[in-house]
């Protein structure tokens, strides 16, 4: 749990009596969604971009194309490197330095469900067989931390991932020459993240900073675009029954197809 | 490296090593291992060999760490250089952080750290050999040399994973089922009450799948209890002929 800001044992109670009555503090219902704006292509240098507006929380992540060299075991493929950077400037809580375990588990909840659902065609990006791929870094960059930053950064990585384009080249003799104009990152799936609050042994969904505060645990689904389950991660130092958690799954599916709307326009 | 096999089930239904599709591999487990420790235990699963040891409840450091109203916990899963085919550099990778993470999380929900105010409890697990399933071993010996050390428990902490392999379900994967099979999801939970306290899944899996998966893990997680329950009442009945003697 990203630890947030002191909360008055006043208001603590008060979230979470209100949570057992289906209500929420800041005037949701159980499972609806704090307004989410997303914005694309907002630095210019990046090869993609995006900013998503999740209620005050803000997340920017930037898509960089280097090429370098595959993995041994995958010789053909490209290579996707996530990483998150909970920026000083974004709450008082966090502290300048390298990722501690917070930035660690977001940068790789958001890595397994790019990477689980497939989402980047990756034998697309073979350069040289064995000797040089694309490289696709994704840097998840908060801004402003009031809660729930795994759906905001999965949702601002996904929405980069698809405004990121290639520079042409040619292969000529090993060599990779670098040629004018661009074509887009090809992509064939979408993976959705869905995040779930247990407070007062009932489920929210997208929890904000307060709610965070006060929950016993959370819980993270995350869908492709086919309806299936990807990635999922459990947080926080407390428990959930099955029934809990398969509850969960059916309104993960529900909510990634309305957010998926917002990001993938068919 | 070692190859990839074509098929990880055949024609019988058995599994790579023999096994059948909802069977455990062999689980062997020792409490009270270490001397130094306060409380320790060792596992093998299969070819998965770790150590655990509980460090506390002791004196916080660094102080400023303390909680005023409960202890605590801390927790390191490491994997040793030699555990795995190519060598593993003994500094933390990124997979370990998150891991230690989830594991103290994990545990979490299972101590009374409200009776040890400004103290910590330290676990630390040590994967000596991996072949799949370590987060898993990790949980079921920690929580163990947690109740060897003394600490009081809600109940203790037992872990399994399911997975996907060849398109069937299957429970307690090993490291080439993980790598060619379709789907991981590690459970882990407090048997009595059935609370589950780790939970994670990397794979694709419909929700049908996902949730006769839940089940196959849930029930692994309760063989694993029986056998935690009798390693720990094998300890004590060693000491028990150790004093009559």
């Amino acid at each position: 749990m990203i630890p947030s800001s002191i909360i008055t044992r006043v208001k603590q109670k008060r979230i979470a009596q209100l949570i057992s009555r289906g209500k929420r503090i800041d005037g949701r219902n159980l499972y609806d969604y704090r307004e989410i704006q997303i914005e694309t292509g907002v630095i210019e240098r990046a090869e993609g971009s995006a900013r998503v507006k999740l209620g005050k929380t803000e997340v920017l992540v930037g898509v960089k194309l280097e090429i370098g060299e595959p993995f041994s075991d995958v010789p053909n493929e490209g290579v996707l490197t996530v990483n998150a950077e909970l920026v000083p400037l974004a709450s008082p809580t966090f502290e300048p330095g390298p990722p501690d375990e917070n930035a660690i588990e977001l940068a790789r909840v958001v890595d397994r469900g790019i990477r689980e659902s497939k989402a980047i065609v990756l034998e697309d990006l073979c350069l040289i067989p064995g000797k040089k791929v694309f490289v696709v870094f994704v840097d998840i960059y908060v801004l402003n931390h009031d809660g729930n930053l795994i759906d905001a950064s999965a949702l601002a990585a996904l929405a980069a991932l698809t405004n990121t384009k290639i520079f042409n080249y040619e292969v000529k003799d090993d060599e990779v020459v670098i040629k004018p104009g661009y074509k887009k990152l090809p992509l064939r799936n979408s993976p959705i993240a869905v995040t779930f609050a247990k407070i007062n042994d009932r489920l929210v969904v997208d929890p904000w900073l307060e709610e965070e505060g006060v929950m016993e645990a959370r819980l993270t689904v995350i869908m492709e675009k086919e309806g299936k389950i990807c990635a999922m991660q459990k947080g926080g130092g407390g428990y959930l029954t099955p029934k809990q958690i398969l509850e969960a799954v059916k309104v993960a599916s529900e909510k990634s197809k309305e957010l998926r709307k917002l990001v993938v326009k068919e | 490296m070692s190859k990839t096999p074509e098929k990880l089930i055949n024609e019988k239904g058995l599994r790579l090593d023999g096994r059948k599709p909802d069977e455990l591999r062999p689980v062997k487990i020792e409490v009270g291992v270490l001397s130094n420790a306060d409380g320790s235990a060792y596992i093998e699963q299969g070819k998965s060999k770790i150590l655990a040891a509980v460090y506390g409840p002791k004196e916080v450091h660094p102080r400023h760490l303390a909680l005023p109203d409960r202890a605590v916990l801390r927790c390191r899963y490491h994997m040793a250089p030699f555990s795995v085919e190519q060598r593993k550099s003994p500094a933390p990778s990124r997979r370990e952080m998150e891991l230690s993470k989830v594991i103290r999380e994990a545990l979490e929900p299972a101590v009374f750290l409200e009776y040890y105010p400004r103290t910590s409890i330290d676990i630390f697990i040590e994967v000596l050999q991996a072949d799949g399933g370590t987060r898993c071993a990790g949980i079921t010996v920690a929580s163990l040399a947690l109740a060897d050390a003394g600490v009081p428990m809600r109940d203790l902490v037992a872990a399994c994973a399911a997975g996907k392999i060849d398109g069937k379900i299957v429970l307690d994967l090993t490291d080439t089922e993980d790598k060619n099979g379709e789907a991981d999801l590690p459970v882990a939970m407090m048997p009595t009450a059935e609370l589950i306290t780790l939970l994670q899944m990397d794979g694709m899996l419909t929700t049908e799948e996902f949730e006769e998966a839940l089940n196959v893990a849930v029930q692994g997680c309760k063989h694993i209890y029986e056998a935690q329950k009798e390693a720990l009442k094998a300890k004590y009945i060693e000491i028990k002929e150790a004093v009559q003697e």
